[in-house]
């Protein structure tokens, strides 16, 4: 806006800009909004992503490098592996899709809670023509792809230590993206009914450590007292730890994998209802 | 002209439970206009400012907002609304460009025009230097602007403000204030909400004084003044415990007093002429200040009660 605007007229085409016209434009399209959405989450990735560094990449090579060759060691040289397999083809397929869930519970916790509450950015997004699926949908996608590209980036590191058996493990990626998401979407549903963030570490306690112990990660689940394995069954982590598995391997998993897919896609699913209902519940009271 | 009437409500109503925040509100809002909701903290306003911006559900009576309803055009009506909310909502890791940047998208701007529009709207808000600065750092004023900034990326045809200036030094409001007096000459359609007698006179052309959810008066600031006030107070503080005793005496001198705990506010037309008459009956208060009518002494007058307290 120039300095010098000229004085009252009382017209509206006078308003801060002589360029748009006032409010009136061409209908946005779902896509373009959701993409308006994208762009504000990977503007602040931008700014961000230094500080998450080490857990992103950092964190899943410890791993590795700890599990994968210092334990792996052991047990090839007195068990001969886990079923025939090295211990580091077995644990590290597992190890990518713990690590996406860890990402999706670290993206979808404090950072759906401050939106909230304390930026209240998703509030001044609702203010524009954004509807709640659009905003859900944006933040969702876009810690999709940040967990595309973590996944990808340790696959790539982890294949030259002979940590997959096949190039199938490409499909370990979407694979591990879908597991994380099965965290994320629900994750998000919860954080939004939240009143404070002490629940976190309650979360991350009692929910996420289990998952990433019992669910078929570092040791095939029918070593699990009998009543134990069904719980890794209905836990979305044991689905996608077999489907990263399989595809390291270049195994194909028949019926299975599709049992898998859906029970990740039904956490997707319901998860998506319930976040949608928490948003409007406590956004647009 | 119906096309001028920006806002209409009518039997407007908002509960939440059991508890009434809107009860039952008529309003209309004109093309151009800068129209207030003046009221204490509770009365409503912020409420009555979400269904406007189509953010919360009416529960009863009509409400359109640019001739359309928000239950069924919300996003076409928010599309066209400039909203600059109590608290700031910018996002802090975000430098101030960024956040108009992105912000523009969300009304489906190309990148382009929002690039644009944010040199227009930085040198707006006073904030070109600060452009590449994280937001986090600034001052509240600061960021108070680049809300508003924000708010305008859009060009709306209709700008809410609610309580803009709460939790800003008055050198910050008045550099705000400034602002939004150019807004309102360039003409954007103003709705303030504020419980700031002075902010509501210093920028409403209309206003509606609100009290527990209802709409209490309607008019422009001085109409208010002179249907509810005398042209005149004469604010009295005597000495701890002595008001008590005075009261009569400057009660029949006078239109009207209200005892406040610390002073006797005197209504009258002419406040010199008062004090004399009350020096002439031997009433010697501590200090004695004559002032014209305000808001705020018609929201006493109407409710009894401060706007602030």
């Amino acid at each position: 806006m120039s300095a010098d605007a000229p004085p009252a007229t009382g017209s509206v085409a006078t308003a801060p800009s002589g360029r748009l016209a006032p409010g009136r434009r061409r209908p946005t399209t779902r896509a373009e909004r959701v993409g308006s959405v994208m762009a504000h989450h990977l503007a602040v990735y931008r700014r961000t992503w230094k500080g998450s560094v080490v857990g992103r990449f950092a964190s899943p090579l410890f791993f590795l490098l700890s599990m994968g060759l210092g334990l792996g060691a052991l047990v090839d040289a007195r068990a001969g592996g886990v079923d025939g397999l090295p211990y580091l083809r077995f644990v590290v397929p597992g190890i990518l899709a713990m690590q996406a869930m860890m990402l999706a519970f670290g993206d979808s916790t404090y950072a759906v809670m401050g939106y909230i509450k304390w930026n209240r950015m998703y509030s001044a997004m609702l203010a524009t023509p954004l509807r709640v699926g659009e905003v859900l949908g944006g933040h969702l996608a876009v810690i999709a792809l940040q967990l595309a590209a973590a996944i990808a980036i340790f696959v790539a590191v982890a294949a030259p230590f002979g940590a997959f058996g096949s190039w199938w493990v490409l499909l370990a990626v979407p694979a591990a993206v879908l597991t994380g998401m099965a965290f994320s979407v629900p994750v998000f549903a919860l954080a939004a009914r939240m009143e404070t963030d002490s629940g976190f570490s309650i979360l991350f306690r009692f929910v996420m450590t289990p998952l990433m112990l019992f669910s078929g990660t570092f040791f095939p689940i029918d070593q699990l007292p009998g009543w134990m394995q069904p719980l890794a069954w209905v836990t979305p982590l044991w689905h996608g730890v077999e489907l990263c598995r399989s595809a390291s391997e270049g195994a194909w998993p028949g019926w299975a994998g599709v049992l898998h897919v859906a029970v990740l896609l039904v956490y997707v699913g319901v998860g998506w209802v319930l976040a949608h209902r928490s948003f409007t519940r406590r956004l647009l009271s | 002209m119906t096309d001028d009437v920006l806002l209409h409500a009518r039997g407007l109503t908002k509960t939440f439970g059991d508890f009434t925040a809107v009860d039952g509100i008529d309003v209309q809002v004109m093309r151009g206009e800068a129209f207030g909701f003046l009221g204490p903290n509770g009365a409503g306003k912020s409420s009555t400012m979400k269904m406007v911006g189509c953010v919360s559900p009416v529960t009863g009576g009509e409400l359109r907002i640019l001739g359309m309803d928000p239950a069924t055009d919300g996003p076409a009506i928010r599309a066209r609304l400039g909203v600059c909310p109590q608290q700031d909502m910018l996002d802090e890791d975000l430098s101030v460009e960024e956040n108009l940047w992105v912000y523009g998208r969300f009304f489906g701007l190309s990148r382009r025009e929002v690039r644009a529009r944010t040199d227009e709207l930085l040198d707006f808000a006073q904030l070109t230097e600060r452009r590449h600065d994280r937001v986090e750092p600034l001052s509240g004023g600061m960021k108070r602007r680049l809300t508003i900034a924000r708010a305008l990326v859009n060009n709306p045809e209709v700008l809410l403000l609610d309580e803009p200036t709460t939790g800003l030094d008055p050198q910050a409001r008045h550099v705000l204030w400034d602002r939004l007096y150019r807004l309102k000459r360039e003409g954007v359609t103003l709705i303030i909400t504020t419980h700031y007698m002075d902010e509501a006179e210093q920028l409403c052309d209309r206003l509606v004084v609100m009290d527990h959810g209802r709409i209490v008066a309607e008019g422009s600031p001085r109409e208010l003044i002179d249907t509810y006030s005398t042209r005149e107070v004469v604010e009295l503080r005597f000495a701890v415990d002595e008001q008590e005793r005075h009261v009569e005496a400057v009660s029949g001198v006078a239109e009207r007093v209200e005892e406040l705990p610390d002073r006797l506010l005197v209504y009258t037309a002419d406040g010199d002429d008062t004090l004399a008459a009350l020096h002439g009956r031997g009433v010697r208060p501590l200090s004695a200040l004559v002032r014209r009518s305000t808001l705020e002494d018609v929201f006493l007058h109407l409710t009894g009660r401060s706007l602030v307290d």
